[in-house]
């Protein structure tokens, strides 16, 4: 009666020696080639050429000096949102609600970006970006503040909230942020002084991107050597240890959720001041639910964080070139992003892990 | 105005619209709680639901078949939760992170195959959808007669599996179990109940009711297949078990009252008031949360939930 669960399951899982530091850096790059490797079914399935397929989503990306800058500006708003929800799952604050996040943070910077004229650019960005950050932050407060005070689950609140967001949007885009004589759900233009400056020629890499590095120092910074930080992940590991430990942790998890959505907020704000200039309802394709992926891929370390935005806007800048040249459909960036969630959650596993098959 | 919204076309016509948006939260929510129950979140739900959606509208498309299309949106949810339950149950990965990979994977996958089959057309293809069904006699009662008994074959089923899920989680053996291994895994265990298999089972079980409820969006109350066609509705029925405190009444009066809302929200804009339809389109979400500040102090969540089961660590 005792051993029936393993003989059904034919395996259990023990935990094993830790691993070297070589393993646990290369563990990442074996679970992104075993991803690639399985994302050859749903490219033969839609009748793409394997080597080809494969060929032009690195070449889309990389090959040429556009493409290659382009991915930077998509890894920008990864960064950002894979940042901030990596800080805020390493406190077990479960912020799905970056989508939310963004949109607030991209909201305020076009109310600022149209309202504010006459105004000097060196003066106006600071704002923007404090201010953008703040909304995304403030956004993020709601439900950290719902599950500290009145313990409504953090995970259901910041997904309805997203959905809350994108109706308010909708309100403001069809009432008093609507473009004056547009009948589109759409912002007028922001001013020029409200533009991200545009840093190399002929791309549009801008300020957004080098931010998005310095935030990552700046998040790696407050991990490990402030105590904030080590608050953040004490409430993490052992909530109720922390708080007997003389944390309160309360207020830890408001400034988590506050610091984890302002990044998102910062998404939002790139988006707006260096590419779209205008709000409309699509400004983000996902990034918010991307930066989850991102997060858990790279182990919510900010480094990590970085890679795996790097990859992921491969992955995005090179699909369209791939779709274009074969046919396989754009969606195959996100089947690929799904892929590789499970594969390195498997990984990872297999890092503190193994797996004992059960011989009868 | 007042004259307007408390005639009785109105109120009949909005309690019809709130059982059709129920509908697919009701089966969602149902799923869920059985999910739940066993001690597993899933939050699967609202890829599996699009994936429901989706392939039943495909498989109803070139069948011909909307039922062979239903049985196909269960059948894809049961792959996908056998999929959850290999992450979540059998290696003990993380519920959240699991599932919220199967749903980035379902909703880029559901995406992915539409393209294949019908590429990218101007107009969207459709589907000839099911009709309400009249139920005779019943239905000819003032006002809950044509609201309640003149409605689709799938808002019946959902309302008969109230009551069946019910007596299935409280008063049989299999019930017993699922409530076992989602309270007490290790008790589970030593008495001899499966508890891998039967966290597997009740995701399989409640994944069908999942994609069931998807494919009610695309093969009753909508003929065709957008992107957006779920629209947190996933989501939302994770939001009606925590309000209807794990109970498959409770929660469906959750699902119900969400469908209330909702069918209330598309019935002020048909009036043409002057405001944005979009602020309309957010009550039901902000009263979902709303709703979860009045009941998530006082909520008794199966113990176990969340908590990966491995054997040597009892």
């Amino acid at each position: 009666m005792d051993e029936r669960g393993e003989e059904m399951t034919g395996f259990r899982i023990v935990k094993r020696k830790p691993l070297p530091g070589w393993a646990r850096l290369v563990i990442p790059v074996i679970a992104i080639i075993f991803t690639l490797m399985l994302s050859a079914i749903p490219i033969l399935v839609a009748g793409g050429k394997l080597w080809k397929s494969y060929y032009f989503l690195f070449y889309g990306a990389l090959g040429t000096r556009y493409n290659f800058l382009e991915t930077f500006v998509k890894a920008s708003p990864l960064i950002f949102t894979g940042l901030g929800v990596a800080f805020a799952f390493r406190a077990k604050f479960w912020n799905i609600g970056a989508e939310g996040q963004l949109l607030a943070g991209a909201l305020t910077a076009t109310w600022i970006g149209i309202a504010f004229t006459g105004i000097p650019k060196i003066l106006l960005l600071p704002v923007i970006i404090t201010c953008g950050f703040l909304a995304g932050g403030v956004w993020a407060s709601i439900p950290a503040t719902l599950k500290t005070k009145l313990k409504v689950d953090d995970v259901v609140s910041t997904l309805l909230l997203n959905y809350v967001m994108i109706h308010i949007m909708g309100s403001l885009l069809f009432g008093p942020l609507q473009q004056p004589g547009s009948t589109w759900p759409r912002s007028s233009e922001i001013v020029e002084a409200a533009k991200y400056p545009m840093l190399l020629a002929r791309s549009r890499f801008h300020l957004g991107i080098p931010l998005a590095f310095f935030a990552v120092a700046v998040i790696w910074f407050i991990n490990e050597k402030i105590v904030f930080g080590y608050q953040s992940k004490a409430v993490g590991v052992n909530i109720k240890a922390a708080h007997f430990g003389g944390i309160n942790t309360t207020s830890v998890i408001l400034r988590t959720a506050i610091i984890s959505g302002g990044l998102a907020g910062l998404a939002g704000v790139g988006e707006l001041c260096a590419i779209q200039y205008r709000l409309i309802m699509d400004i983000s394709p996902g990034y918010g639910y991307s930066g989850i992926v991102i997060a858990m891929l790279g182990n919510l370390h900010p480094l990590g964080v970085l890679f795996s935005s790097l990859f992921f806007s491969v992955i995005i800048v090179g699909a369209q070139t791939m779709s274009r040249m074969t046919g396989v459909p754009y969606y195959i960036a996100e089947v690929i992003q799904g892929l590789a969630l499970m594969v390195m959650l498997v990984f990872l596993l297999l890092t503190e892990y193994q797996i004992k098959v059960i011989r009868k | 105005m007042i004259g307007e919204v408390l005639n009785t076309v109105f109120i009949t016509g909005l309690i019809g619209a709130a059982m059709r948006m129920a509908t697919p939260i009701i089966f969602a929510t149902l799923g869920e709680i059985i999910n739940e129950r066993a001690g597993v979140l899933n939050l699967g739900i609202e890829g599996i639901m699009l994936m429901g959606a989706m392939t039943g509208f495909l498989v109803s498309i070139n069948t011909g078949l909307l039922w062979i299309g239903v049985c196909a949106a269960a059948l894809v949810g049961m792959i996908l939760s056998l999929l959850m339950a290999f992450l979540a149950v059998y290696l003990g990965l993380s519920q959240h992170v699991s599932g919220l990979g199967i749903t980035l994977f379902s909703t880029g996958l559901a995406m992915f195959i539409y393209r294949i089959h019908f590429g990218s057309p101007l107009v969207p293809p459709t589907v000839e959808p099911f009709t309400q069904v009249e139920i005779p006699l019943l239905s000819k009662i003032p006002i809950i007669g044509p609201s309640l008994f003149d409605q689709y074959v799938l808002t019946y089923v959902a309302l008969l599996l109230i009551p069946i899920i019910s007596i299935i989680l409280y008063k049989t053996h299999i019930g017993l179990k699922i409530r076992t291994v989602g309270e007490n895994p290790l008790t589970a265990d030593t008495v001899g109940v499966n508890v891998y298999l039967t966290r597997t089972l009740s995701l399989v079980a409640g994944g069908a009711l999942i994609g069931i409820g998807g494919s009610f969006l695309t093969l009753a109350h909508q003929n065709m297949f957008l992107i957006d066609v779920i629209g947190g509705r996933g989501w939302v029925s994770i939001a009606m078990v925590i309000f209807g405190n794990w109970d498959p009444l409770k929660g469906a009066l959750g699902a119900f009252i969400f469908g209330f809302l909702d069918g209330l929200q598309l019935r002020l804009q048909g009036l043409g008031i002057k405001i944005p339809f979009h602020i309309f389109l957010m009550v039901p979400y902000l009263m979902t949360i709303i709703a979860l500040v009045g009941v998530s102090r006082k909520a008794t969540v199966p113990a176990s939930l969340l908590k990966p089961y491995r054997r040597e660590e009892k």
